[in-house]
């Protein structure tokens, strides 16, 4: 099996994977980064939703041959060590996770948003957020805590 | 930490026992040099302690009897107090996000004095000794809430006495705050420094009674779930994070009818892939075990196999429907010169769909075996283990992991004994998942039903309102049987669903006669409780049904509710919404309000929403609820359990069904499941939680508030639109 040398979280890994191996399995199989949770395996539900380089992707769907040097951030590597990111701690103040098996992939969705978009109207939210599904409908507080981390980021 | 060092005079606790012989031992757990305390039922007239238990008629609803079965071992808890100051209580419950743990650790917390941030809450192991734990029916701080006040008082008062003792002044000197014992000079221990003491106290020196719910001061705040920051960090350990050594990658190829079994298989191909560990048959399919998902999926596919028809070949939706149609007992015929309305209401085969799909961990060897699954019901998986792979129940031990969902699902656990199927195979252990098509194509449904409902009326008043039900079977044969009888309620088999019904529903209104009847017929499709079970259908087709009867006979419908209604707490929650929404204000076209109640689990919900019909599909914009569950614990928690049942109500009356199509389900994931995503949701939805009043006893919330969300969206969407919704979800039937 071919070797492939990653930048997961800012750290080196080097597994030994087979080219079509999507990122989700390298991640929780081979890494035991267990973050990234398979909701779907087909790229719908959103609940393995990481970032690839600068994109907001569904590491269920993307072999591990396609990545390439691009670094991959789970939700594990959003916090800066035990500083939590502005998205975490509105989720955390907003309370918005109530199984959170889907909120990884909220959260990492939401912080591309919010790079985009640094205070995103209604519109713009359901835009970038309709493809992340939420079983116990948290999307009200999920809502609430973008408003509230724009409102953070914006205040500093 | 099973031996008992210090007896104590026995100790009644729950709010039966006045009429009850039943006597509770609270005692210290030796073993330990910390304080760590239990109780047990004791008294070797156990078999006969004639606990007197109420007839069915006055078991107000089915949480009662889980209460009531659990009663013999309600204080059969574990709390400690640990050396370095921290209190942990062991649940014996499933929390599955609906934030259980966390209104645990407040009530804990507040009645123990100690600091919240150093009390944490674990999901306990299957406890043998509790066989009627069961996660449902919304009951868990209703049948909790004695037994938990009762051993933290204990606890304290032990705590306080050792520091009494320790100081040489009197124990009613002494109070309690953050975990620590001041006295009044000022000396202070913390609770950590006294528990080794603590548990050396044969008599407390100061009252054990709880606190009355005005001094509590933690519970009925809005607290952030304990778990919180676990879960934005992606720390959180589910059934399939947590980590087991050696345990690989589990997954099975299922037959594409429900229920297909084998015929013939060969994995000659599977067997020589990379990766694979191993190929196992199981009664419904051929597990494949290997060192990554990916390469497991990958066997899997390889493996060639013919499978049997299965049972429920040629049977789809159509057919389904006529049955219940043929099936359902007739409706009375109206008077002549009475008015009437007769209504009926369709209801899909509804998928629970938890977003953490089915997985378990098992770890068989010779004799025993050792279990990670999120059960709602441990103690009836481990005797279905037990059987399956032919060892004693008692040597089952099983793991509750915190689940990513359930919503009912995980009353069941198929894929635990699967999983425990293939770790005996194989001699190793393993962690099998079911993937999304698994979990959708051959889970569990809400049943498919039917509601067949008139009223009549003469001038004002309502002389008859009769509802009768045809459903596709529910299955309960989940334990909760067992507690049925143990609740000393005698029911043969084929009545078992007839009690739950009966237990379940509820028609808060005086409306003359009422009658409610439910037929079932088994389709062999599987079905299982859907959160809210029968009252999330039948009594939101009645808040349905009940607008509809007010517009026709020429009432506002809050009015018309008003005049009818027989619950002091709907009554209150309406009046509130129909405030807070500005019942009855004009909207533009397309747009309307819609208001619906329910009473169920000693509580009460109303809700009001805002809908727009104007754009490509119906969407709400506002919604309103107000709920009065007697005793709020955790505002927050409960206030997201009204705001994701509003999304349950939508996605199930507006969106989302399962279809059966000549014995297989159609839907295999979320592209097809068509559950509600961010652009379906209200942009707000404001949560009024009425707060506890004096001697008032908590009510159920988890499945409270499905039936009443998903009638006022219902009522709104048939306001703004002229039309009368009669087969959900409306935009499939519209
Ligand atoms: S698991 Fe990747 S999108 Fe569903
Ligand atoms: S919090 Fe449970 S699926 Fe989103």
């Amino acid at each position: 099996m071919p070797v492939y040398t990653l930048t997961v979280n800012g750290e080196e890994r080097v597994v030994d994977a087979p080219a079509d191996m999507p990122l989700l399995y390298v991640l929780r199989d081979l890494l035991g980064i267990t973050g990234p949770k398979y909701g779907c395996g087909v790229g719908i539900c959103g609940a393995c939703t990481s970032h690839i380089g600068d994109n907001v992707a569904r590491p269920c769907i993307v072999p591990i041959q396609s990545i390439g040097a691009q670094p991959v951030t789970t939700i594990e590597g959003l916090a800066n060590g035990g500083v939590l990111h502005p998205v975490q701690q509105a989720w955390i103040d907003e309370d918005v996770a109530q199984c959170g098996f889907c909120q990884p992939g909220q959260i990492m969705t939401a912080v591309r948003l919010l790079e985009q978009h640094s205070n995103p109207t209604d519109a713009q939210i359901d835009a970038a957020m309709s493809e992340n599904v939420c079983r116990c409908g948290t999307y009200v507080r999920i809502r609430a805590a973008i408003k509230r981390a724009a409102a953070a980021s914006g205040s500093r | 930490m099973s031996h008992r060092l210090n007896r104590n005079a026995p100790h009644d606790t729950t709010p039966e026992s006045s009429t009850t012989r039943r006597r509770f031992l609270q005692y210290t757990l030796g073993g330990s040099a910390t304080l760590v305390l239990g109780g047990a039922f004791v008294g070797a007239d156990d078999a006969e302690a004639s606990v007197s238990l109420p007839e069915l008629g006055e078991i107000l609803d089915f949480a009662d009897v889980i209460r009531l079965a659990e009663t013999p071992y309600a204080n059969n808890l574990v709390l400690e107090v640990t050396a370095d100051n921290r209190v942990r209580f062991e649940l014996p419950r499933l929390d599955k996000g609906q934030g259980i743990a966390t209104a645990f650790a407040m009530l804990v917390a507040d009645e123990l004095d100690a600091d919240y941030a150093r009390t944490d809450v674990v999901l306990s192991d299957r406890r043998a000794d509790r066989p009627f734990s069961i996660t449902g029916n919304s009951a868990a701080i209703r049948a909790l809430w004695g037994p938990v006040r009762s051993l933290s008082a204990q606890a304290r008062a032990r705590l306080v006495t050792a520091a009494a003792r320790r100081w040489n002044v009197s124990a009613s000197s002494l109070r309690t705050s953050q975990s620590k014992v001041i006295a009044t000079d000022g000396r202070s221990a913390t609770y950590g420094e006294l528990s080794a003491d603590a548990a050396l106290v044969l008599v407390p020196l100061i009252s054990v009674t709880p606190k009355s719910i005005s001094q509590y001061k933690v519970v009925g705040t809005a607290r952030p779930r304990k778990n919180a920051r676990d879960i934005v960090t992606g720390a959180q350990k589910y059934t399939l994070d947590v980590d087991v050594p050696g345990a690989m990658p589990t997954v099975v190829a299922r037959a594409p009818d429900i229920k297909g079994a084998v015929l013939s298989w060969n994995g000659s191909v599977a067997s020589s892939m990379p990766g694979v560990l191993g190929i196992v048959p199981l009664p419904n399919g051929i597990a494949v075990t290997a060192r990554t998902f990916k390469q497991a999926f990958d066997a899997r596919d390889a493996l060639q196999i013919t499978w049997r028809p299965g049972p429920v070949r040629g049977l789809s939706d159509a057919n389904v429907r006529s049955t219940l149609q043929q099936i359902n007992t007739p409706l009375t015929p109206v008077l002549p010169l009475v008015g009437s309305l007769t209504a009926t209401y369709e209801f899909p085969y509804l998928a629970h769909a938890m977003m953490e799909v089915m997985a378990a961990v098992a770890d068989v060897r010779g004799q025993s075996a050792e279990i990670w699954y999120a059960s709602q019901s441990p103690n009836y998986i481990a005797a279905e283990i037990a059987q399956a792979i032919g060892i004693p129940a008692s040597k089952v031990k099983i793991h509750v992991p915190f689940a990513g969902g359930s919503f009912g699902r995980r009353l069941f656990g198929e894929v635990a004994i699967e999983a425990a199927l293939v770790s005996k195979a194989l001699g190793r252990p393993v962690k099998l998942m079911w993937t999304r098509n698994d979990d959708m194509r051959h889970g569990r449904f809400r049943p498919m039903s039917r509601c067949a409902i008139r009223a009549s009326w003469l001038a004002g008043a309502t002389l008859s309102f009769e509802h009768h039900v045809a459903a596709a079977r529910n299955d309960f044969r989940h334990g909760l049987g067992d507690a049925l009888s143990a609740a000393g309620v005698n029911v043969v088999p084929d009545l078992f669903n007839q009690v739950g019904f009966v237990t379940m529903i509820s028609l808060p209104y005086r409306f003359g006669s009422t009658s409610t009847k439910l037929v079932e017929r088994e389709f062999n499709v599987p079905t299982g409780s859907w959160r809210s079970v029968y009252s999330g259908v039948m009594t939101a087709a009645n808040e349905i049904f009940i607008d509809e009867m007010a517009r026709a006979r020429g009432y506002d419908e809050v009015d018309f509710r008003l005049r009818h209604l027989d619950s002091a707490a709907a009554e209150r929650c309406l009046r509130h919404v129909a405030s807070a929404g500005s019942w009855g204000r004009a909207m533009p076209p397309g747009h309307a309000q819609g208001i619906a109640i329910h009473a169920e689990y000693r509580s009460a919900v109303a809700y009001l929403v805002e809908i727009d019909t104007t754009g490509p599909e119906p969407r709400l914009s506002k919604a309103y609820c107000a709920v009065d569950v007697g005793v709020p614990v955790n505002v927050s928690g409960l206030s997201a359990q009204m705001q994701g049942s509003l999304i349950d109500a939508w996605s199930s009356m507006f969106r989302a069904g399962n279809h059966l199509d000549d014995g297989r389900i159609r839907e295999g994931s979320f592209g097809d499941f068509l559950w509600s995503r961010m652009n379906h949701s209200p942009i707000t939805t404001e949560v009024h939680v009425f707060p506890a009043e004096a001697g008032a006893q908590p009510g159920g919330a988890g499945e409270l508030g499905i039936t009443a969300a998903a009638a006022a969206c219902v009522n709104a969407y048939a306001r703004a639109t002229g039309t009368r919704p009669r087969r959900f979800p409306i935009q499939e039937f519209a």
